[in-house]
């Protein structure tokens, strides 16, 4: 096999760096005109609930994008988050409803620590079996993560019987504040979205393992030959996107103190855009986390807009949605 | 869905009645298949726990009669269950909640012609002469029957959301229905309708969005048991006191138990029972051990929940 060509193809874009900065910071701008555009179309948009509550249910699919955006920047994909989320919420309601229901008698808030630290500790270990697979199964991640969104939702189906799992109505009391809480006036999950896009941005653009996830996703045979430890930092991204759907769902089970068959479902699409219209290409190689950032909120941004008018049928809300994504994409083409 | 079924075909089902009736009487042993959707929510969950539970009931009942039940995630798959059920099991009747009508219809139509006697349940086949009997809910009731209680709650004057299910015939008639009685009062407006899905997380953000937009809804048309509960963790986040009720449908249990309970936002709900698979199970065994046909067509009334009979409504062992 021929190597590899290893010099960096020659960037029309780069002789212009006005231009090139520009192009990346065409989903902000997209983001700005839809703000404006929805401050015309009603009023109330602008207002600083309405803005809070975007953001925080931006939150679940905004920090598993983050967690996304590793590993398609190392050439990746996970298309069972969704699910895991899904199967982590009704694992982590199970335990903490029998740990409650224990005649020890555990407090309250001891009872929702173990359900978060285990909550955890499964996001960590799906993750990383995904990794694993990946790497030293060498299945197509495709394939290993379609494989398991059918796991993790059976399961989750099988555990609630086909119907909902309820979190025990005292926990619930205990868990809300996780998720209705606010500190200095911002709600809990906005704060904790906003440190796990800045601690994802500092690892992917300030840290040598960061270096060595963007090399393998620009050429794995390159980064092999540079002595990067090619496997392990794989798995280290399925682990990192496994932190962050545990994460989300320690978040998302206060909202409504429950899980369904329908929990989750299509996340992994919204993250996947989220990603992609926030600037990193599906082939891996680059990405920007603060992009991903920017890609969740407008995406959520739309449907936002789009509940507070009535100016079209609610039967083309998605087609608007479409249309924005495939805009904005355009916006930013020829980076690549 | 509803049917209008012509009057030949209407002879024909009749003849093919006397015919299985004849048959029916002459086998001395009953195999009933049951094919129905998986449960992949709380709904279908329902369904697959009260289809169980009516096999356990009769076969306990009933020496002679033996209940297989199937589940299947796709039509194509319950094709070949159906087929299976008769080839493998030799089964001498059906009862099927087909989940696409259009692709279901001929799969039935074969296992008919070969002397099965069909119950059709909630979703009707293309072509009625494929079944039996149908049996099924009634979704005009559904949405007719709340429109009646809040305008009665709001006293003719107010503010009304609405939420939808999902794009499709079901949704349409509930709406339709609920839509062409709440017209009947001048003072109630309709402020808007979208989709929530039939899922509580996304019921959750329409209403927080509704609640932004409109400063005083009186109430909510949530169109279903699990969308309510998206609604009300709205309407509390938001603090909202304007709103007086959130009415959901379909008699999940959770949403019984809160109209027992005195809850202030949920006072009353519509049925539209999973159980009507369990009837429709026990009516076909019921008709053919004694080699009787069913009615043509047998609609399990949608019945408003309130207070005061929700007991007979509470079902705490299913999962919805």
């Amino acid at each position: 096999m021929q190597p590899t060509p290893t010099t960096p193809r020659t960037k029309p874009a780069a002789a212009l760096p006005g231009l090139a900065q520009l192009k990346s910071a065409g989903p902000l701008i997209a983001l700005v005109l839809l703000c404006i555009a929805g401050a015309f179309l009603n009023p109330d948009f602008a207002t600083v609930d309405n803005l809070l509550n975007v953001l925080t249910r931006t939150a679940f699919i905004g920090i598993i994008a983050v967690g996304m955006t590793f590993v398609i920047v190392s050439g990746g994909i996970d298309l069972s988050v969704g699910s895991m989320a899904a199967l982590i919420a009704g694992g982590m309601i199970v335990a903490m409803n029998a740990l409650a229901a224990d005649p020890g008698a555990h407090a309250g808030p001891a009872v929702v620590g173990a359900g978060i630290a285990l909550a955890l500790a499964c996001g960590a270990a799906f993750g990383a079996a995904h990794g694993l697979l990946v790497t030293r199964g060498r299945i197509e991640p495709f394939i290993v993560t379609l494989g398991t969104l059918g796991i993790f939702r059976a399961v989750l189906t099988w555990l609630s019987d086909g119907g909902a799992i309820t979190l025990d109505a005292g926990l619930a009391e205990v868990y809300s504040p996780v998720y209705y809480a606010s500190v200095l006036g911002v709600p809990v999950p906005v704060w904790v979205f906003a440190l796990v896009a800045v601690g994802g941005a500092v690892i992917l653009n300030r840290t040598a393992y960061g270096q060595h996830v963007q090399a393998i996703g620009s050429n794995e045979q390159v980064a092999r030959y540079a002595a990067i430890r090619v496997d392990r930092a794989k798995v280290l991204t399925y682990l990192l996107l496994g932190l962050c759907v545990a994460i989300a769902t320690i978040l998302y089970v206060p909202r409504l103190g429950s899980a369904t068959p329908t929990t989750g479902i299509l996340w992994e699409l919204e993250a996947i855009a989220a990603v992609v219209v926030g600037g990193t290409s599906l082939r891996g190689g680059a990405g920007r986390v603060m992009g991903t950032v920017v890609g969740a909120v407008l995406l959520s941004v739309i449907g936002n807009i789009l509940n507070l008018t009535s100016i079209i049928s609610v039967h083309l809300n998605p087609a608007v949605q479409g249309v924005v994504i495939i805009v904005v994409a355009c916006l930013q083409r020829g980076r690549r | 869905m509803h049917l209008t079924i012509p009057s030949t075909i209407r002879v024909a089902i009749a003849c093919l009645f006397a015919a299985g009736s004849l048959q029916a009487a002459a086998a001395d042993k009953i195999t009933l298949g049951v094919a129905i959707p998986t449960a992949t929510h709380g709904f279908t969950g329902g369904i697959v726990w009260w289809a169980n539970q009516a096999k356990k009931e009769l076969e306990a009942a009933n020496p002679t009669l033996k209940v297989i039940v199937k589940t299947a995630a796709g039509a194509p798959e319950q094709a070949n269950q159906v087929q299976d059920l008769l080839s493998v099991n030799k089964m001498n009747a059906l009862v099927i909640l087909p989940l696409e009508s259009a692709s279901l219809t001929q799969p039935v139509t074969q296992v008919k012609n070969k002397g099965v006697y069909v119950t059709v349940v909630d979703r009707g086949l293309t072509n009625a002469a494929a079944q039996d009997a149908y049996v099924a809910g009634d979704n005009a009731a559904f949405g007719r029957l709340p429109a009646e209680y809040l305008a009665k709650r709001l006293n003719g004057k107010g503010n009304i959301v609405v939420l939808r299910g999902m794009p499709s015939t079901i949704d349409n008639e509930r709406v339709n229905a609920f839509n062409a009685e709440i017209k009947k009062y001048p003072g109630i407006k309709v402020l808007d309708a979208k989709y929530g899905n039939w899922n509580r997380d996304d019921a959750f953000k329409v209403t927080q969005d509704y609640l932004t937009r409109f400063k005083q809804v009186d109430a909510v048309w949530a169109a279903d048991d699990d969308m309510a509960i998206g609604v009300l963790k709205a309407i509390e986040q938001a603090k909202r006191t304007d709103v007086k009720e959130v009415f959901g449908g379909a008699g999940a249990k959770f949403a019984v138990k809160k109209v027992l309970d005195g809850d202030r936002l949920v006072q009353a709900d519509v049925s539209y029972s999973p159980k009507f698979i369990y009837d429709a199970i026990k009516l076909t065994a019921n008709a053919r051990l004694k080699g009787q046909a069913l009615p043509a067509r047998t609609i399990i009334p949608s019945v408003l929940i309130t207070r005061d009979n929700a007991r007979q409504f509470y079902f705490p062992d299913s999962p919805y």
